[in-house]
C-alpha cells in the first residue's frame, strides 16, 4: 500500500506541478474577460493562464485570507478593495520600469486614492452598479431605486438582488438618504428597517445570476452592473438599465499585483499586456464596460463604444463604494445577516 | 447491507495479534484528517476574530455569546436571548424533520412494494431505486431547479393541460427548498426499509390475521414495530445530510435564506468573515447530529438487551 | 382456512411507489431529454438536435470542463483505490482478529465521516490546511476524498467478510500456509465482489462530492461539481444539461457494473 499512495502522491504532485514555470494564475470576476484574450497572452508570452473566478469583492477578500494568497499571482478588486487589500498587506508592489506601458493609463485614475501613484494596481475597467428592469414584464414608471427598496406590488416576488453586503447596503442607503459608513444609530435602524422591509418583495440573491434571471424572465427587475445589462441586452433581452434618480454606484476594477505571486514576473507582463490599448478595448468590447486606459478608442466597437449604459446622462450621480472602519462595518455585517436569516 | 452472517465469523481469529496493525491506516487518516481538523475547529470557535477573515490566538467566549445572546445591532443594549441563529437553526431543523417525514410517507409504501414482489421482480425495481441514488447531488438538484422555474417544463405542462392559468412560483421560496430536501435523500430511505422489511417473517402477519386484524391494524400494531430499525435508520440518514444541506437552500431557495449550512459557509467564503462564529456554529451543528445518534445508539442497545 | 385478503397488499402501495419513481425521474429524465434542444433558449424547444453534445468536447468551456473531468477521475480513482485497501485491511481486522484493544473505538472511528455533516468536515479541514500552513490543491481534495471514501469502501467489503465463514483459510494455515499467504491466495478471491462494490461506491461518492471540495481545492482546480455548480449559478445553460445527461449516463453504467458485480458474488457463495 505504501507504493501505491507514493504513487499517487507523485502522480498528484506532477498533475499540480506542471506549474514550476511559463505559468500564470489569474483570480478574477466571473464572465469579464474573453478567453482570446487569455489564449492571445499565452501565445505571445509562452505562458499557461489558469483562472478562478469570483462573484464579489468580499468573496475575493475571503478566499485569499482563507489561505489562497501566495497562490494566485493577479486578482481584479474593484476601488475599495484595493484599499482593504492594500491595509491587509496583500499586495506587492512594482516600480515604473517593471511596467513600461504605466504612461497609458488615463490620467484621472493614474493617482487614486486607493492606490495613490499606481504602486500595486493599474486600472481595468469601470463603471457603475444600478438595477435593470425587463420592459416586457414591467412598464411602469423606472426612474428611482424605490423600485428595489420600496417596490410597486406588481414587482414583488420578481425583483435579484446582488449577494454582496457592499453593493446592496450602498445603495440601500443612497435611496435612503444615508451617508455610507454611517455610525448614526437611528440612520443604521432606518437602513435596517428599510431592506427588512423590501426583502419580502425579493425572490432571490445572486450575483452571478444577475443577467441571467432578467433574460430568462424569472426576475422582473434586479440590481446589476452596466456592463452586464448592456450584454444582456446585446444577448436581443428587452432588458433596460436605469439612472436613478438618487444615484448610482460607480466603480473601477484593478488588476493588483498580489503579495506572495509564484509567478511574479509573468504577473508584471499580464498587467503590462492589459495595458496596450487594443488588449483593453478587447476587454471592453466583451465586458461593455468602460477602459481605463488611452487610445482604446480606435479599437472599440461603435456599438459598445455607444452604449446607453456606459455613458450616463451628465446629471446622475455616482458615488464610490467606501471602506468601512471595523467598529462601523460589524453593524453593516449584522445588517446583513440580520436579512438573510 | 450486511446480510445475516453467521455470529462467528466476527470472533474469528485466523489472523491473531495482526488487528492494530491492520487497523492503523485507518486511525492515521481518520485521526489526522478528520479528527484532528475537528478538535482544532472546536479550538477555533473559542478564538478572537480578526476583522474580514482569519483569528487571533486569544481566548473568548463570543462566538458563542454571539449566537446565543442579543446585545442589540450595536452591542450595548442589555443581553437578552438572541433568536435570529437559534432561529436559522430552528428552521432547519423542521425542514430536515418535514423532509423526513415526508421521505417516510413515500418511502415506506415504496420499500414495502419492493420488498412484496416476486423474488425475481425485486431486484429490477430495487435497480431502479438505486439509480438515483448514484446520480450526482448537484445534477439532481439542478435538474430540480430547471424543472420548477417559472417558465420551465412543470410550468409549460400544467398551463397546456390548463390545470392553472397562471405559472406557480415554486422557485426560491421555502418550499423549494424542502422539496429540493425531499427529493434529493429519498433513495436513502427506502433502502434500509426495504432491507428490513425483506426480512420481515410474514408468519406474523398470519398470526394477526387468525386473530382478526385487519391489514392496516395489522401494519400498525405488528410490521411497524417490527421493521423500526429499518425505518429509524431510514430517517438519520435523510435527517442528518438534510441538516446541514447546502446545494438546495442555494440553488432552489435563491440564497435568500440562510440554513445552517449556509451560514456557516457565509463565515468563511463570503462577507461576514467571522471565522470563529462559523466554527462555533458547526460544533453547535455537530453536537446536535452527535445527539440525535447518541440516542438512537442507547435505544438500539436497549432494545437488543 | 382459506384467506379472503392477500396481506402483503396495500391500497395505494402501489400508486405511491409510482409516485415514487415518478419523482426521482422527472427532473433527470427532463433534463436530458432538453439537453438535445436546439435552441439556445433553455426552455422553448428548437427540434432535435446533438449540437451541445459537441460543444461540451469542442466549445469555448470545454478546455475547462475537461481539465475539470480529469481532475475529477483522478482524484475519485485515487482516493477509492487508497480508500478500499485501508478499508479491506479494517474489515480483516474487526472480522478476523479476534479481540485487540480499541476495536471499539476502531468500529466508531471508521464511521465516523458518515456521522459528521459535511458542511463541518468542510470547514474543519480548511481550518486544519489553514493552520498547518499546507497550500490547498489537489493533494488537500485527494486527501479529503480519502477520509470520507473509508466508511462507504467498508461497509460492502465488511459485509462481505462477515458471509464468508474462516475454515478455507483455516485449513490453507493448517496446511502451513503463512497468514499472508491465506489472505492473499485465499480470503482475497472470495473477497472481489465485495472489493469491488466497495470501490465503486467510493469512486461514486468521491465523484459526486461537491461541498468539501469547494473548501478545500487550491488555486485554478475544479473539479466536475465545482465547474458545473460555477457555470449553474450564472444559469442553466443547455451545455451543462448535456454534462449532467453525461454524469449521469457514467452513474448509470457504474450502479449497473455493482449491481452485476453483486449478483456474480452471491452466485458464487
Amino acid at each position: 500500500m505504501k507504493t501505491f499512495l507514493t504513487t499517487t502522491a507523485v502522480a498528484l504532485a506532477l498533475a499540480g506541478a506542471a506549474s514550476a514555470e511559463g505559468k500564470l494564475t489569474i483570480y478574477h470576476w466571473f464572465e469579464y474577460i474573453p478567453q482570446e484574450l487569455l489564449d492571445k497572452f499565452s501565445a505571445e508570452y509562452d505562458v499557461e493562464v489558469t483562472m478562478d473566478t469570483y462573484d464579489s469583492n468580499e468573496a475575493l477578500l475571503a478566499a485569499l485570507k482563507a489561505g489562497r494568497l501566495g497562490s494566485y499571482d493577479v486578482a481584479v478588486p474593484g476601488d475599495y478593495m484595493v484599499k482593504i487589500l492594500g491595509d491587509e498587506g496583500m499586495l506587492d508592489t512594482f516600480t515604473p520600469e517593471e511596467m513600461p506601458n504605466l504612461g497609458n493609463i488615463e490620467d484621472q485614475w493614474m493617482d487614486v486614492d486607493f492606490d495613490p501613484g499606481r504602486k500595486s494596481s493599474i486600472p481595468y475597467q469601470w463603471g457603475s452598479t444600478s438595477f435593470s428592469v425587463n420592459t416586457e414584464m414591467y412598464d411602469g414608471p423606472r426612474d428611482s431605486l424605490g423600485l428595489i427598496f420600496e417596490p410597486p406590488a406588481e414587482l414583488a416576488g420578481k425583483i435579484n438582488v446582488l449577494d454582496t453586503s457592499g453593493e446592496t447596503l450602498t445603495l440601500a442607503s443612497m435611496y435612503a438618504g444615508i451617508p455610507q459608513c454611517t455610525s448614526d444609530r437611528d440612520q443604521l435602524k432606518a437602513l435596517n428597517a428599510l431592506v427588512q422591509g423590501a426583502k419580502d418583495s425579493w425572490a432571490s440573491f445572486g450575483s452571478d445570476v444577475a443577467k441571467d434571471v432578467l433574460v430568462s424572465g424569472d426576475a422582473a427587475a434586479g440590481m446589476i452592473w452596466s456592463g452586464f445589462s448592456a450584454k444582456a441586452r446585446s444577448e436581443g433581452a428587452p432588458v433596460e438599465y436605469v439612472f436613478p434618480k438618487e444615484g448610482m454606484i460607480v466603480w473601477m476594477d484593478n488588476v493588483v499585483l498580489l503579495k506572495d505571486a509564484p509567478n511574479r514576473e509573468n504577473a508584471l507582463k499580464f498587467m503590462n499586456f492589459l495595458l496596450e490599448p487594443e488588449n483593453a478595448a478587447a476587454v471592453t468590447n466583451y465586458a461593455q464596460y468602460t477602459a481605463g486606459v488611452k487610445g482604446v478608442g480606435e479599437f472599440l466597437d461603435p456599438e459598445v463604444a455607444t452604449s446607453p449604459e456606459s455613458n450616463p446622462p451628465a446629471d446622475v450621480k455616482g458615488v464610490f463604494v467606501q471602506a468601512c472602519p471595523e467598529e462601523v462595518q460589524v453593524m453593516y455585517d449584522a445588517i446583513w445577516t440580520e436579512l438573510k436569516k | 447491507m450486511a446480510g445475516a452472517a453467521p455470529q462467528g465469523a466476527s470472533r474469528s481469529e485466523v489472523y491473531r495479534g495482526n488487528g492494530p496493525r491492520l487497523m492503523l491506516p485507518t486511525w492515521v487518516f481518520i485521526g489526522i484528517f478528520l479528527v484532528l481538523p475537528v478538535g482544532l475547529m472546536a479550538i477555533y470557535s473559542f478564538l478572537t476574530k480578526e476583522f474580514r477573515g482569519g483569528v487571533i490566538w486569544e481566548f473568548t467566549w463570543a462566538a458563542y455569546d454571539q449566537f446565543f445572546l442579543d446585545r442589540g445591532l450595536f452591542g450595548d443594549e442589555p443581553p437578552s436571548i438572541e433568536w435570529t441563529y437559534i432561529g436559522i437553526f430552528w428552521r432547519s431543523i423542521w425542514q430536515a424533520g418535514l423532509a423526513t417525514v415526508l421521505c417516510l410517507l413515500i418511502g415506506f409504501p415504496t420499500a414495502w412494494f419492493i420488498a412484496t414482489r416476486e423474488a425475481s421482480a425485486r431486484p429490477v425495481w430495487l435497480f431502479l431505486v438505486t439509480i438515483p441514488y448514484w446520480v450526482n447531488l448537484l445534477i439532481r438538484t439542478v435538474s430540480m431547479k430547471f424543472l420548477i422555474r417559472d417558465n420551465g417544463p412543470l410550468n409549460e405542462f400544467l398551463l397546456w393541460t390548463g390545470v392553472i392559468s397562471d405559472p406557480l412560483s415554486l422557485i426560491n421560496t421555502n418550499f423549494a427548498v424542502q422539496l429540493g430536501l425531499f427529493y434529493s435523500y429519498l433513495p436513502f430511505m427506502v433502502l434500509p426499509i426495504y432491507s428490513a422489511v425483506e426480512r420481515y417473517d410474514f408468519a406474523l402477519s398470519e398470526a394477526a390475521a387468525d386473530l382478526y386484524s385487519d391489514n392496516w391494524t395489522t401494519l400498525r400494531l405488528v410490521i411497524l414495530p417490527v421493521v423500526k430499525p429499518g425505518i429509524v435508520a431510514g430517517c438519520i440518514l435523510v435527517f442528518v445530510p438534510s441538516l446541514g444541506a447546502f446545494l438546495a437552500p442555494d440553488l432552489l431557495g435563491g440564497a435568500k435564506t440562510f440554513m445552517i449550512g449556509s451560514l456557516i459557509e457565509e463565515q468563511f467564503k463570503g462577507a461576514a468573515g467571522n471565522w470563529p462564529f462559523g466554527a462555533a456554529a458547526a460544533m453547535i451543528l455537530l453536537s446536535i447530529v452527535m445527539a440525535v445518534l447518541l440516542l438512537h445508539a442507547r435505544a438500539q442497545s436497549k432494545e437488543a438487551s | 382456512m382459506a384467506r379472503h385478503t392477500d396481506l402483503r397488499r396495500f391500497t395505494g402501495f402501489r400508486g405511491l411507489t409510482i409516485l415514487c419513481l415518478v419523482l426521482l425521474y422527472a427532473p433527470l429524465v427532463i433534463v436530458a431529454v432538453y439537453s438535445f434542444n436546439d435552441s439556445a433558449s433553455i426552455t422553448r424547444w428548437g427540434g432535435f438536435s446533438g449540437k451541445w453534445y459537441v460543444d461540451v468536447f469542442t466549445g469555448p468551456e470545454s478546455p475547462k470542463f475537461r481539465q475539470a473531468a480529469v481532475n475529477s477521475f483522478v482524484i475519485a480513482i485515487g482516493a477509492a483505490t487508497c480508500a478500499t485497501i485501508i478499508a479491506t485491511a479494517a474489515a480483516v481486522a474487526m472480522h478476523r482478529t479476534g479481540r485487540f484493544r480499541g476495536k471499539g473505538a476502531s468500529i466508531a472511528l471508521i464511521n465516523l465521516p458518515l456521522m459528521v455533516p459535511e458542511i463541518v468536515t468542510a470547514v474543519a479541514s480548511l481550518i486544519f490546511f489553514i493552520t498547518i500552513g499546507f497550500t490547498t490543491g489537489l493533494l488537500t481534495i485527494f486527501i479529503a476524498h480519502l477520509v470520507f471514501c473509508i466508511p462507504f469502501a467498508y461497509l460492502p467489503i465488511s459485509a462481505r467478510m462477515q458471509s464468508v465463514p474462516d475454515m478455507y483459510e483455516q485449513a490453507a494455515m493448517d496446511l502451513y500456509a503463512t497468514p499472508w499467504e491465506a489472505f492473499r491466495l485465499v480470503l482475497l478471491p472470495l473477497m472481489i465482489p465485495g472489493i469491488l462494490s466497495g470501490f465503486l461506491l467510493a469512486f461514486i461518492i468521491s465523484l459526486d462530492d461537491f461541498l468539501i471540495t469547494n473548501f478545500v481545492k487550491g488555486a485554478g482546480i475544479e473539479t466536475l461539481p465545482t465547474a458545473i455548480f460555477g457555470s449553474v449559478k450564472q444559469g442553466i445553460k443547455p451545455n451543462i444539461m448535456a454534462i449532467s445527461t453525461l454524469l449521469l449516463g457514467v452513474s448509470v453504467v457504474f450502479v449497473t457494473l455493482s449491481w452485476l458485480i453483486g449478483r456474480a458474488g452471491q452466485s458464487r457463495t
